[in-house]
């Protein structure tokens, strides 16, 4: 037998008009942790579905323990331990965890009746065995990201997987619950299991993998040991291009005091919230998922008021009680979920772009749908949107260019504080240099810009100020940036 | 197949010029829901010029629309609220108790104008209560409370009217139903008009527009800075105001009034809706599919009623109309995909 448990070799799948694997290569040692990366859509959500049985590959042969395999469906692939733990859950959130472990492999006694003792002891060892004393009778929507995750991984053990594919589990994580995941990651190692580890995070792959494979453009670029690349190779790989510096952050003089928070509260979520904001200045707001972070900025946008606490635009009190409200004040907000909050997936992209404008095309009540397009396009191609026409259905694009997309659609209100709420989350390496281009052009400009963000490395890149929060306040105010580190954030943050 | 591949090529390698104006594409053009629409109309019309030698001119063919306005009117509100992802089943209670209000004013009164005022604001009001309650609980389904408000919307009727009826309007009221320019009766007149106005309203406006996003993701929308509240009980009350004027026109034209008229007509309205095309799930179809729909059930049904069917075959032929309604786009698609694979 090879040393490898699972061999992808010459794999391509097309679909119609597209090549979306294109003579791909991946292997798998027994007991190791590999990272694939490359930027979204380079193949590797296609590559998983082979890999799962979800799609039948055109070409190329599948190796699963020295034996040549055709998985035929999904369930043919579980059935030959392989697991999967995607991005966003697959989880049923009104079932409790036991009968989310169980799903599809039921324990029966011998009435054939449901074994609810024996799955309940049973997902609690599971639970344990992987550090955990997450209750098997909670019900899932009640538990943390964090705590899914687990479960997830459970039910991937509770099927036998020794092959488990984890793609980006760490994407809505905060820093503390990432080292947990690491820990069970590597326990599943340690007991011989071996582990398809996606990410966006070189963190993780420093952490975890020995060996990274990148694909770029549907095609295999290469195999390498993680520490035989530095960080710029491995971006260029993945790039295809040498991005020199990733933080394109220019030096503005701040103006005048733009937007004042002051003693903004929400029992439960927030309390005595206050900052200053001023024009030209990037205020980065960090601090673990949980602290309320986003909370604070849909309490000044209308979405969710609070309880108490005043905002002021250029030293008037406003009166927000709706997103429309403040986007009159001229305040906009990039929410953090993309495809559930920011775009109509549906729609195409000009629809998307005007959504909050309308006013600015309607003449007699009537919406000019000509000029509408026409300022769609111009919109779309500033920020670089890789797209071929205003009509182009936004599910169809790559979560980098929705982002996009979403940017144009804010940037076409009159607005003079734009806030971002995690801006790069599940965005390549590319499309992210692009965006922080953008948010540092808008400073530059003589916006206010809050950025709100959980990746240490893009605050401490492009922040004048950085606000950071913990459990719902605010734990500390860095105002002169160039000297804070990583480490004082993590202080300010956590309960040390 | 060959000639998207191209474009995406194009675009591929780096060029970002984003097309702004697509030309005029003959399959987009004849894939539409309408055609399909237009097809059943003239094969129900063929069928009932067959069974009726009164029906095949102009006077036959416009005099029947009669048989359908009542619900007509009420079925362009209902498009914006299906459009918005949800649904108004108390419509058919709105025009009963609308009418029974009509009826006992006149009573008191005498006078038919404000007779008719006060219908028509019970109708407003039934129609904010609906709007209210599901904008201040968005968590229930417009199902269950437009379900409760219809139950009880027609126990108030039933409790005023008891099993009475109300007659002896003024002439000039029964004309509203009866009256016609040429050939063409008032109703039908009202109706056109109101399409076009529908029309405009959904497809020209920013109401329209966001409306649309609604009914696509309400979280959307929202973040959008759109007053999704305020649509939704704009809408419900319009729905109620025109269930008013449909129960008007239903009492001129049986020229009395009873508390349990209309049943069932939320079925025939929510039906023609669907059948034009307007996605149950919200955020998708056109008025000139729902006018066109109201053709073919009206006419359907009426040319049912030629031959003597009875209501029982008629309720099964449009149940049936209406899987095949809702079936046809998921065909088309599945259709579709056997096409890519091969």
């Amino acid at each position: 037998m090879s040393e490898y448990v699972l061999e992808l070799k010459n794999i391509t799948k097309i679909f119609p008009g597209v090549k979306a694997l294109d003579d791909v290569h991946f292997s798998l040692k027994k007991g190791e942790i590999h990272a694939l990366m490359g930027e979204n859509g380079a193949g590797k959500s296609t590559f998983i579905k082979v890999i799962t049985g979800v799609h039948i590959p055109d070409e190329g042969e599948i190796i699963l323990r020295g034996e040549k395999v055709v998985f035929k469906d999904p369930r043919d692939a579980q059935q030959k331990s392989i697991a999967a733990i995607y991005q966003h859950g697959t989880l049923y959130q009104h079932l409790t965890v036991t009968e989310n472990i169980f799903i599809g492999h039921e324990k029966l006694t011998t009435f054939k009746t449901l074994d609810w003792t024996k799955m309940h002891k049973e997902a609690k060892e599971l639970l344990r065995g992987l550090g955990s004393d997450i209750d098997p009778k909670a019900t899932m929507g009640n538990l943390t990201v964090a705590e899914q995750q687990v479960v997830e991984i459970a039910k991937a053990i509770s099927t036998n997987a020794d092959i488990i594919i984890m793609d980006e589990p760490t994407a809505a994580l905060s820093k503390r619950e990432c080292e947990e995941l690491y820990t069970i990651t590597q326990r599943l190692r340690d007991e011989g299991r071996s582990i398809i580890f996606i990410s966006h995070r070189f963190e993780d792959m420093y952490r975890l993998a020995t060996r990274v494979t990148v694909f770029r453009d549907s095609k295999y670029i290469g195999t390498w040991g993680v520490n035989d690349l530095t960080n710029d190779q491995l971006i260029s790989k993945m790039v295809g291009r040498e991005i020199k510096d990733i933080y394109p952050k220019q030096e503005v003089k701040q103006g005048a005091e733009i937007l004042r928070v002051d003693g903004l509260s929400k029992t439960g979520y927030y309390k005595d919230v206050s900052f200053t904001l001023h024009k030209g200045e990037i205020l980065a707001v960090t601090g673990l998922v949980g602290a309320g972070r986003s909370e604070v900025f849909q309490g000044v946008m209308g979405i969710e008021k609070p309880d108490s606490g005043q905002v002021f635009l250029e030293g008037k009190k406003l009166d927000i009680k709706n997103v429309q409200d403040a986007m009159n004040a001229g305040i906009g907000y990039l929410p953090e979920d993309r495809q559930r909050q920011g775009l109509i997936l549906d729609w195409g992209l000009g629809y998307n772009v005007t959504l909050s404008t309308l006013e600015k095309y309607t003449k007699a009540t009537i919406i000019d749908k000509r000029a509408e397009r026409v300022s769609a396009k111009d919109l779309l191609e500033e920020v670089k949107t890789k797209a071929l026409s205003v009509y182009d259905k936004a599910s169809s694009l790559s979560g980098g260019n929705q982002q996009k997309v979403i940017v144009a659609k804010v940037l076409n209100s009159d607005l003079r504080v734009v806030i971002l709420d995690e801006p790069t989350k599940g965005v390549d390496v590319g499309a992210k240099a692009q965006i922080y281009e953008i948010m540092s052009g808008l400073a530059a400009k003589g916006y206010g810009v809050i950025m709100i963000s959980s990746e240490m490395p893009e605050v401490l890149g492009m922040a004048d100020t950085i606000l950071v929060m913990k459990e719902g306040r605010v734990s500390k105010i860095f105002n002169d940036c160039k000297n804070v580190t990583q480490e004082q954030i993590l202080e300010a943050a956590m309960n040390i | 197949m060959a000639k998207d591949f191209e474009r995406q090529a194009v675009s591929a390698d780096g060029t970002r010029t984003i097309i702004a104006n697509r030309g005029f594409s003959s399959k987009r053009f004849f894939l539409q829901w309408e055609w399909m629409l237009v097809l059943m109309l003239v094969a129900v019309n063929i069928f009932n010029i067959s069974s009726s030698s009164n029906y095949a001119n102009a006077r036959g063919i416009l005099n029947a629309t009669r048989d359908f306005i009542d619900k007509a009117i009420v079925v362009f509100p209902m498009a914006f609220v299906l459009m918005l992802g949800e649904i108004d089943i108390s419509v058919a209670s709105i025009m009963a108790l609308s009418a029974t209000i009509m009826g006992i004013v006149f009573e008191a009164t005498g006078n038919m104008f404000i007779a008719i005022i006060a219908a028509l604001l019970t109708g407003v009001i039934c129609g904010l209560i609906n709007g209210s309650i599901l904008a201040k609980f968005p968590e229930l389904s417009s199902m269950i409370v437009t379900l409760s408000t219809q139950i009880i919307f027609r126990g108030i009727a039933q409790i005023i009217l008891e099993t009475r009826s109300i007659g002896g309007f003024p002439s000039w009221f029964g004309n509203i139903a009866s009256g016609k320019v040429g050939l063409v009766p008032y109703g039908l007149i009202f109706v056109v008009a109101e399409a076009v106005f529908f029309a405009y309203l959904l497809h020209m406006t920013k109401f329209g527009r966001r409306t649309i996003a609604m009914g696509n993701s309400v979280t959307v929308a929202k973040y959008s800075g759109i007053k999704t509240n305020k649509i939704k009980v704009i809408i419900f009350t319009v729905v109620g105001l025109f269930s008013a004027i449909a129960g008007i026109y239903l009492s001129s034209k049986m020229s009395s009034v009873r508390s349990d008229v209309a049943r069932g007509y939320e079925l025939d309205i929510i039906a023609m809706v669907v059948l034009g095309g307007i996605s149950t799930s919200g955020g998708r179809g056109r008025i000139l599919g729902t006018s066109l729909a109201i053709l073919v059930i009206g006419y359907l049904r009426y040319g049912l009623g030629l031959i003597n069917a009875t209501s029982q075959i008629i309720m099964i032929v449009v149940g049936l109309l209406l899987i095949i309604a809702v079936a046809i786009p998921n065909l088309k698609n599945s259709l579709g995909q056997i096409k890519i694979l091969k």
